[in-house]
């Protein structure tokens, strides 16, 4: 039984075409049922590292473990049961245009589970409640505003209850209202349903909303609680990328004591600069 | 310069092979589960229903004008009767599936790689994979089946419509008698001719989807990237449709033809 969701060995990659290493030897653990919170500014890598959890492309070197079983060279056959056990949000959304929002977030279950339409309906409405979207069963994502298309994504990634939740950049370019109900969501999914939660973020408001949020269900009413004392907080580990290389891999108080020039003018909500590492 | 040229041929190889791939993957995933008849029936219905009208009239006028043309040149040598044949023949050969895949290329082809290309775009692709659906046997092995059935199915069609397209030339212009023209035209046609005027159809509808989907899938650059690969994909299909047009004359007059 593997006690890490994640492991990243000396990761290398290049986006085709491209000199400059968009990873450049990264390695870091994500452990089971913890949160992972990944943050930089853009082009840093962020989004490319849940691509290769995903394994929609290959690393040039190094080797990735999810779920125990290393997919670094797995052919596309060979990583479909990997992806059962990850859902995944895309940074817009990504629904399908063609097909309606019940059946955008039953995709999984009708193409893989065969369900019949009356377990269908029952699955696919109980998943439209958790994010409180019910009554847009039967509407077209096109209808629908950026906030609403995020928490349907949420829905379609945990339709197949897996045990690995990737969110990209869930809360780009929403105002902070919306942006706060996904990190509710996130919260929900990681206390109710135990989901090991990979978060990548520009956004350190939002991210530590996720790390310092508990939620709990009293009376059939989610009660959401923060914990202000950020020396108490354990089991969500924070990583930092610059130009493609971890400058930092902690817990959140120890971000806070990080004199990384790139962190502390992150933490000021500077704009980034490179590190020169020589 | 060398170093750019080479890198020109590197760029155009990896292409071919990425293309090849494609077609080849398509193909493999018909002869595995799951398949998908549901997406190949309406790919079936918008390739074919959805081109009824632009095909129809392509083939219609085309009949027309070669009546018009030709009766001309036959008059001089007193052959006017064997309008129907020039017609038939000249249709069923080449203007019919040539004319036909043109057409549904512009239509079809630029359609897929549009719709492709931004599923790619919008990470559509994506997500699908990471649902683990395999996008080619989902999006391009349907279309792939489509094509190959429905531009023969149109071409068809379109060497029919041309036909009555220029008997009716022949009959109101030209004042031909309607059995001289028919008997002309049906006389006309052997099997090798039938053997061309299908085999052709089936390669083009092939290219069309291939090159369609080939683009759609390897869009990159955005909302722009989305428009190049649209008109790359009627570019090359139509290129591709004249070459392998001629190649397959070649081929089909010097093994099929006694």
């Amino acid at each position: 039984m593997p006690t890490r969701a994640i492991s990243f060995r000396n990761v290398f990659y290049a986006y085709p075409g491209n000199e400059d290493y968009t990873l450049n030897d990264v390695s870091f653990d994500v452990a089971l049922g913890s949160t992972a919170v990944i943050i930089g500014g853009s082009g840093s890598g962020k989004s490319t590292i849940l691509k290769l959890v995903l394994g929609l492309i290959k690393p040039e070197s190094g080797i990735i473990e999810v779920g125990g079983v290393d997919i670094s060279r797995l052919r596309e056959s060979a990583l479909m049961p990997v992806r059962a056990g990850i859902g995944m949000v895309f940074q817009e959304g990504a629904l399908f245009d063609s097909l309606s929002v019940a059946e955008n977030v039953g995709f999984r279950l009708r193409e893989h589970d065969k369900l019949d339409d009356e377990e269908f309906e029952k699955s696919v409405r109980r998943m439209l409640g958790f994010v409180e979207l019910g009554e847009f069963y039967d509407r077209a994502p096109s209808d629908l505003s950026g906030g609403q298309r995020r928490r349907v994504s949420v829905a379609r990634a945990m339709a197949h209850s897996p045990g690995l939740i990737l969110y990209d950049e869930p809360t780009t370019g929403l105002d902070p209202i919306t942006g706060s109900t996904i990190c509710d969501l996130i919260v929900k999914l990681r206390d109710l349903e135990g989901v090991t939660s990979v978060l990548v973020t520009h956004q350190l408001r939002d991210a530590f909303q996720v790390v310092q949020s508990f939620v709990m269900r009293k009376n059939g009413e989610f009660i959401y609680n923060r914990i202000e004392d950020v020396e108490l907080l354990v089991g969500s580990d924070f990583i930092v990328l610059n130009e493609g290389r971890i400058v930092f891999s902690g817990l959140q108080r120890e971000l806070f004591r990080s004199d990384e020039p790139y962190i502390r003018k992150f933490l000021d909500g500077q704009k980034p600069v490179s590190v020169n590492r020589d | 310069m060398a170093n750019a040229g080479s890198n020109w041929v590197k760029e155009r190889l990896a292409a071919l092979q990425a293309f090849s791939k494609l077609s080849f993957d398509a193909f493999a995933s018909l002869f595995s589960k799951p398949r998908y008849w549901r997406e190949t029936l309406e790919q079936m219905d918008s390739i074919g229903v959805g081109s009824l009208t632009i095909v129809t009239l392509t083939g219609l006028f085309t009949g027309m004008v070669l009546t018009v043309q030709s009766s001309a040149t036959l008059d001089a040598f007193g052959a006017r009767p064997y309008v129907g044949r020039m017609v038939s023949l000249s249709m069923l050969r080449e203007l019919g599936p040539v004319l036909t895949a043109l057409m549904v290329s512009g239509r079809v082809g630029a359609g897929m790689a549009a719709e492709l290309g931004s599923m790619v775009v919008t990470q559509q692709i994506d997500a699908l994979r990471s649902l683990g659906t395999d996008p080619i046997r989902k999006l391009v092995a349907p279309r792939m089946i489509a094509g190959v059935i429905m531009v023969p199915v149109l071409t068809v069609l379109s060497n029919a419509v041309g036909m009555v397209g220029g008997y009716l030339v022949a009959r109101f212009t030209l004042r031909l008698a309607t059995s001289l023209y028919w008997h002309s035209a049906l006389d006309a046609m052997k099997l090798p001719d039938l053997f061309m005027g299908l085999v052709k159809p089936l390669v083009f509808g092939y290219i069309i989807v291939a090159v369609g989907c080939y683009q759609g899938l390897t869009t990159t650059g955005g909302t722009r990237g989305v428009g190049e690969s649209t008109t790359q994909s009627v570019v090359v299909a139509s290129v591709l449709i004249l070459v392998t047009d001629y190649f397959l004359n070649v081929l089909i007059l010097k093994f099929v033809y006694p």
